[in-house]
């Protein structure tokens, strides 16, 4: 081995599964490899998604003042283990009325949908399950599946709650599949590539100190934006929460689950969650490379994921800080604001691409882009009364 | 449009419909997250606009009216404590002012001054929590409801230290207060009226202008001053209405004619105005508590020649009311000179309040239901009884 350790360290895991690999004949090697591709992400995404309940519990509760868990192990670390227990021990109720087998499969399609995304992920140099040249397409295919699965689960339960959760999900996934899409067409058409090793490979270059990443020029920075707001949609997470908004409609798709399909929502939802993020890393954030040049000795894979839990941490943040939206609110959101956007975001991604190097086309793309977006807020604030107000005191 | 045309045309629509069965009738409640208690409404949805709710309560039925007639004038006082949970303080007060009234039984000065403070920090705690649950019901995910019940806990520590209760305080009696405060206590009372506008000042930051919270109140369960006045609409609801009514001002019961505070008032009464005219009256409250802490005289508590037990009113009846933080809290007595009252009537602002529910819903969707039920300030102990 003529490698330095640096690189060694980086491609630590590919060269352990070269190593495996090679025990086992010819013919089943192409197996063994996507085998082990499995297991790594059925091992390690859930164990994420087991400290992130952790992270989120204690980050809520420090922006609450309390403390979180703190009982379970050393600082609350084990709490994930009980919430398994406690789930796989409770009853599982279904409702008489309900269509079992529906019932049954709704968790589990959105589980199984959720762990088929990470197969295009690129976690770090070299690290990716598949490449396959439509990655990005195949994402946003198996994404769908999710609504599906959720839909399923608010039929099924033959509870109105859960079907009007149901109704909810179904209408605000696809309303913000589109700003999804449209805003990762942008990256898709500076990279050349569907493919999300490929994107994530274009932006490992270096200017001087800074990464070639989407994020940073103008379009992509708005896109990411776009991405992200669209992203938090897609996952129901708060403040676009409706679908299980608690206060409204109990848990909305999932109010007839209990004990472990409960726990199967939980992490189809979280694990959502952190395939879209992944994916946003991949197309805005330079996927596993590093941010400044000289930071490249740290290892790819601890870059991504790194990246993932500041994204992590974001969701918490706004989960800690905002209420929910009303539908009609969302609804226009979605397509009055954001899908305006995503287009102009793509124009500009175009516009970028063919004027030459320089201050000019900095100006020009941020003028793209700032100006219809002030223009389009105040117009669609335009004839809503809405904003501060002053109160008169009687004596 | 008034909620009465409203009504007319949504019936209109559903009958030119002709097909019931394409409206989906929800039961929100007893057992709901977001109805403050045992509350239930028979909510009928096309979609998700309401067009009907009914309102449906009595799950907390206690009989209080009838055990309080049962009881001796001061057996009452504990029982008093459970009707709006959260604020025994003003409820105490409201009582003890009938009782004073059917019996003719003066208040020694520095008692009133211990009922002004008492009652104001009450109403400072529920407006606060007031406004977390209501954030909670916007789904803000309950920072916004610890932030409140960390104010609100200091107060309790202070009500758990002068009466020995966190809740159920049992501190007034008809004739003056049950026990003294001291110094240190009237200091400690000192610290949290001038440590409250900092924390109102926090909570206007994370609040006030946010535009999810604006998008979601504005505008939103508007209720006209001319309904609010005729259905008996009190308190911050009315307030946020427009119309200046508070008894504070109107009865000057007590001794809150000694202080200057001003009464804020809304103009649209949406669920904006509600939420502003509380974080505004929590203002006003300090500055009475400020001047009742300054004033406070020293003296006795409480006559003692006042007959607590087996008091026995003249043959008479009396209405004592107060502003009490949900409206006007009245209590009725009629007594016929035995030891406990003929007639017992409680007026609680929560259950009045909420009586023009629909009038407020009908239209809006179920995130609205939720938003503007919130915005009511309602106990289930005191609507239920």
């Amino acid at each position: 081995m003529t490698q330095a350790p640096v690189q060694q360290l980086d491609q630590i895991f590919v060269m352990l599964k070269h190593w495996l690999v090679g025990y086992v004949p010819a013919a089943a090697q192409p197996v063994v490899s996507s085998l082990l591709s499995v297991v790594a992400i059925l091992a390690l995404f859930p164990a994420l998604f087991a400290f992130t309940t952790v992270l989120e519990r204690k980050g809520l509760g420090r922006m609450q003042n309390r403390y979180g868990p703190n009982r379970v192990g050393p600082f609350g670390l084990l709490q994930p283990l009980a919430d398994g227990i406690k789930s796989l021990t409770k009853e599982d109720v279904v409702p008489r009325t309900a269509d079992k087998a529906v019932h049954f499969m709704a968790p589990l399609l959105l589980v199984a949908a959720s762990f088929l995304a990470y197969a295009v992920l690129p976690v770090g140099r070299n690290m990716a399950a598949v490449n396959l040249d439509a990655g990005v397409l195949y994402f946003f295919a198996v994404g769908a599946v999710a609504e599906l699965a959720v839909f399923m689960a608010g039929w099924s339960s033959h509870n109105k709650y859960s079907l009007l959760g149901a109704m909810r999900a179904i209408a605000q996934m696809i309303s913000y599949e589109v700003p999804l899409i449209l805003s990762s067409l942008a990256v898709i058409m500076a990279a050349g590539s569907l493919s999300t090793v490929e994107i994530a490979g274009r932006q490992a270059g270096y200017s001087g100190i800074w990464p070639h990443w989407y994020v940073l020029t103008p379009w992509g920075l708005a896109g990411f934006l776009l991405f992200m707001i669209a992203a938090t949609a897609e996952t129901n997470r708060s403040p676009f929460d409706l679908p299980e908004g608690e206060s409204e409609i109990i848990a909305g798709y999932y109010t007839e689950y209990s004990g472990f399909k409960f726990a199967l929502f939980f992490l189809g939802e979280y694990l959502g969650m952190f395939a879209i993020s992944g994916l946003g890393i991949t197309l805005f954030l330079g996927g596993w490379s590093a941010p400044f040049s000289f930071l490249t000795w740290i290892p790819s894979w601890i870059w991504f994921f790194a990246k993932l839990l500041a994204l992590i941490a974001v969701f918490i943040w706004m989960r800690g800080t905002l209420p929910r939206l009303r539908m009609d609110q969302l609804m226009n959101f979605a397509w009055k604001f954001m899908l305006p956007m995503a287009l102009l975001v793509m124009v500009s991604a175009g516009v970028w691409r063919f004027l030459p190097h320089g201050v000019l086309r900095w100006i020009v793309c941020f003028v793209m882009i700032a100006v219809p977006y002030v223009l389009l807020g105040r117009g669609l604030l335009q004839g809503k009364k809405i904003g501060k107000r002053t109160y008169r005191f009687a004596e | 449009m008034s909620a009465m045309v409203t009504r007319v045309v949504l019936e209109e629509e559903e009958s030119a419909r002709g097909v019931e069965g394409e409206l989906l009738e929800i039961s929100m409640g007893p057992h709901h997250p977001s109805t403050h208690g045992v509350f239930r409404m028979d909510v009928r949805l096309d979609g998700e606009r309401v067009t009907r709710l009914k309102p449906v309560f009595g799950y907390l039925h206690r009989n209080h009216e009838k055990i309080a007639e049962k009881a001796s004038y001061l057996a009452a006082i504990p029982y008093t404590d459970r009707l709006d949970y959260l604020c025994s303080m003003t409820n105490n007060w409201g009582y003890a002012l009938a009782v004073e009234k059917l019996a003719g039984i003066p208040v020694p000065e520095r008692a009133e001054y211990i009922r002004v403070i008492t009652a104001e920090l009450t109403r400072l705690q529920n407006h606060a929590s007031l406004i977390g649950f209501l954030l909670q019901d916007m789904g803000a995910s309950g920072t916004p409801l610890m932030y409140a019940f960390r104010e609100r806990e200091k107060i309790l520590d202070l009500f758990e230290s002068l009466t020995g209760a966190r809740m159920m305080c049992n501190y007034m009696r008809f004739g003056g207060v049950r026990v003294d405060c001291s110094s240190e206590w009237l200091e400690a009372a000192q610290n949290i009226a001038s440590s409250f506008p900092q924390f109102l000042d926090e909570y206007e930051q994370l609040l006030t202008g946010n535009e999810i919270l604006m998008a979601r109140t504005q505008g939103v369960g508007a209720l006209s001053a001319e309904l609010a006045v005729n259905a008996g609409i009190t308190g911050p609801m009315l307030r946020a209405s427009g119309v200046n009514y508070d008894l504070r001002k109107v009865d000057r019961y007590g001794i809150y004619d000694r202080f200057t505070f001003r009464v804020p008032l809304g103009d649209h009464g949406d669920v904006y105005d509600r939420y502003m005219i509380r974080l505004l009256e929590m203002r006003e409250s300090v500055k009475i508590l400020e001047q009742a802490l300054a004033a406070i005289p020293e003296g006795p508590i409480i006559d003692p020649k006042t007959r607590l037990r087996g008091l026995r009113p003249k043959a008479g009846e009396a209405y004592g009311r107060i502003e009490g933080p949900k409206g006007e809290l009245g209590f009725f007595l009629i007594s016929d000179g035995s030891t406990n009252p003929y007639r017992y009537k409680v007026r609680p602002p929560s259950m009045i309040n909420l009586t023009v529910l629909e009038d407020m819903c009908l239209g809006r969707n179920v995130a609205d239901v939720v938003v503007i039920l919130g915005s009511v300030d309602i106990v289930m102990g005191e609507v239920d009884r």
